[in-house]
């Protein structure tokens, strides 16, 4: 596979603050990649060094085998780019956006469809502050493929949508994707890196602390799964017997107990030989926020 | 080219939908013209407005108070706002350059101008007759040397000014204090001391000087040298100063 993307030693601070620390990585053509991270992590100082947006202080980068400091005007033009903040004049028409923004291509664009697809066709002569918050979201993504970029970055581009637009958002940029546009995501969100991602990179503190596919991911960091009920009985000392149980945590009524193998199949069957049959006996399966949580050992706080 | 051509066309649009800046550079122009003939007319007075009838004399003094508007109201708040809520990041991000936000703004400077001016102008002869200007092509290049003059003027002054509020304040004290003491208020003749000197100060009074004496006939007017490069120096040296302040956050 070939390396759209690829960025070697980069590094930016911001006075005393180091947002990002050193960091490479390579995404490959055509896929989906995402920054995973909590709060000031530095993904999106990361994602607008490539972008051409920002001046990191070191390191090599080349996007679409363009150097952003040396070829910003050309990489802006081919990329499309949804930033985490940004606005449009009040008073412009969402059409006008976009009729403005597919100017900078002189491919032919067809931004109708993408205010059919991005659910904002009945807005399009609604002014820019007259739509809501996930409407102007939805807009902003719009433009950020207008140009049929050959790399789109998404800035925590389902900030403000309701479930429902975040699952069709998903499925919209799968299908970019599918089209042969590769994506950077940006996202604070677990479901959503684990759903969208062919791989993810998890920083913390300007740094990748880990990267993979999900699924290599979880299987790397995270094997344990969870099984979770409630009781009111106060002894439940049989359960550290049962084979692959590593840890029993009690709040209250409600239990949860950590380990591996065909954990909820033996932890039931001890619970009904003790007389406990609860309602709510339910397995968690490993995710990224245990991986999160094992790599970094914080849970992300949004 | 094409990008110049579509951001130029969507600024026309959002400039007509702003209606405190149509108020300013278009509405405001054609009251004053409205009130001063109303109170001077247009028989000449060899002490104050330069020897002329206070209509000769305003008619031109308002094409410059309307581009100056644009470039101490219009240009710096639309720029500081753009650059303050992130219009300008988005732009940037999306490939448009420098050239191409300020060359738009160039053009619709220059269109408003042109229409604040008609209007002026239309106004003018149908209420207070004033002469026909004397030299038409003269003043054609008095008037666009004005309009570059202002627009630089107002890039400048949205490339340092941080804030919309910045931008707010300073260009309104700008405005009143050039339109009083710059030459569109009362007859600089009327003017002593200090307030002539800050008058002198300003760039409106060589905008409008340069536009005068292209319009009024006679030895006495002709093309102002000087003052028609004291109002190129001010727009060389707006423009420098606007390419290395300006700031895209
Ligand atoms: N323009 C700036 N000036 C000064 N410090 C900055 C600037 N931008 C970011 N920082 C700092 O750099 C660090 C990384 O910020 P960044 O915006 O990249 O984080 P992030 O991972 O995108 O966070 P979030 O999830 O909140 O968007 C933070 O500590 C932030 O305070
Ligand atoms: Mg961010």
């Amino acid at each position: 596979m070939t390396h759209i993307i690829s960025v070697q030693n980069l590094r930016k601070t911001y006075g005393k603050t180091i947002a990002v620390d050193d960091i490479s990585f390579e995404v490959s053509q055509g896929e989906i990649f995402g920054f995973l991270g909590p709060n000031g992590a530095g993904k999106t100082t990361t994602v607008e060094c490539l972008q051409a947006l920002r001046n990191p202080d070191s390191g090599k980068i080349s996007v679409i085998g363009l150097d952003p400091s040396h070829q910003a005007q050309e990489l802006r033009r081919r990329i499309g780019s949804q930033l985490q903040e940004s606005a449009l004049p009040d008073r412009i028409k969402v059409w006008e956006a976009l009729d403005l923004f597919a100017s900078v291509t002189d491919k032919i664009s067809d931004w109708h469809s993408l205010l059919e697809q991005w659910g904002i066709a009945e807005k399009r002569r609604s002014s820019f502050a007259a739509l809501s918050g996930g409407q102007k979201q939805r807009l902003f993504i719009a433009l950020s493929l207008v140009n049929s970029p050959e790399v789109v970055f998404l800035d925590e581009m389902t900030t403000g949508l309701d479930p429902a637009a975040r699952r069709v958002a998903w499925d919209l940029i799968r299908a970019v994707r599918d089209r042969g546009t590769t994506v950077v995501l940006v996202t604070h969100f677990m479901d959503e890196a684990e759903n969208l991602c062919d791989r993810v990179a998890i920083v913390d503190k300007g740094k990748i602390v880990a990267s993979g596919s999900p699924r290599g991911l979880i299987a790397a960091y995270a094997t344990d799964i969870r099984v979770l009920f409630s009781t009111d009985k106060p002894d439940l000392a049989f359960l550290e017997k049962v084979s692959g149980v590593k840890n029993i945590t009690r709040r209250g009524d409600r239990v949860e107990v950590e380990g591996s193998g065909p954990l909820l199949a033996l932890v039931a069957a001890v619970l009904v030989e003790h007389g406990i049959v609860p309602s709510d006996l339910r397995v968690e399966q490993p995710s990224l926020e245990d991986v999160f949580l094992k790599v970094t050992g914080r849970a992300v706080v949004d | 080219m094409r990008m110049l051509t579509k951001l130029t066309w969507v600024e026309m649009k959002l400039f007509i939908r702003e209606p405190m800046v149509v108020v300013f550079t278009l509405a405001l122009p054609i009251i004053f013209l409205f009130v001063m003939g109303g109170v001077f007319g247009n028989t000449p007075n060899p002490e104050v407005y330069r020897g002329v009838g206070a209509m000769n004399y305003y008619m031109p003094s308002y094409y410059g108070l309307i581009m100056m508007a644009i470039g101490t109201v219009a240009l710096p708040l639309h720029l500081a706002g753009y650059r303050e809520r992130g219009i300008l990041r988005r732009f940037r991000a999306s490939s448009f350059s420098i050239w191409t936000v300020l060359g738009s703004q160039l053009l619709v400077s220059a269109v408003i101008a042109i229409v604040g001016s008609l209007l002026v102008t239309i106004f003018g002869f149908v209420t207070y007759h004033p002469d026909l200007p004397e030299n038409i092509p003269q003043l054609i290049g008095a008037f666009f040397l004005g309009v570059a003059c202002f627009t630089a003027f107002g890039f400048f002054l949205g490339a340092v000014l941080p804030s919309t509020r910045a931008a707010q304040g300073i260009g309104l004290i700008l405005f009143f204090v050039m339109m009083i003491l710059g030459g569109a208020g009362p007859p600089p003749e009327v003017m002593s001391g200090i307030m002539g000197y800050i008058g002198d100060a300003t760039p409106l009074r060589y905008v409008i000087l340069t536009l005068q004496n292209a319009w009024l006939p006679g030895p006495d007017f002709g093309w102002h040298t000087s003052a028609s490069l004291v109002t190129a120096g001010i727009t060389v040296v707006s423009a420098l100063l606007a390419a290395r302040f300006f700031r895209w956050e």
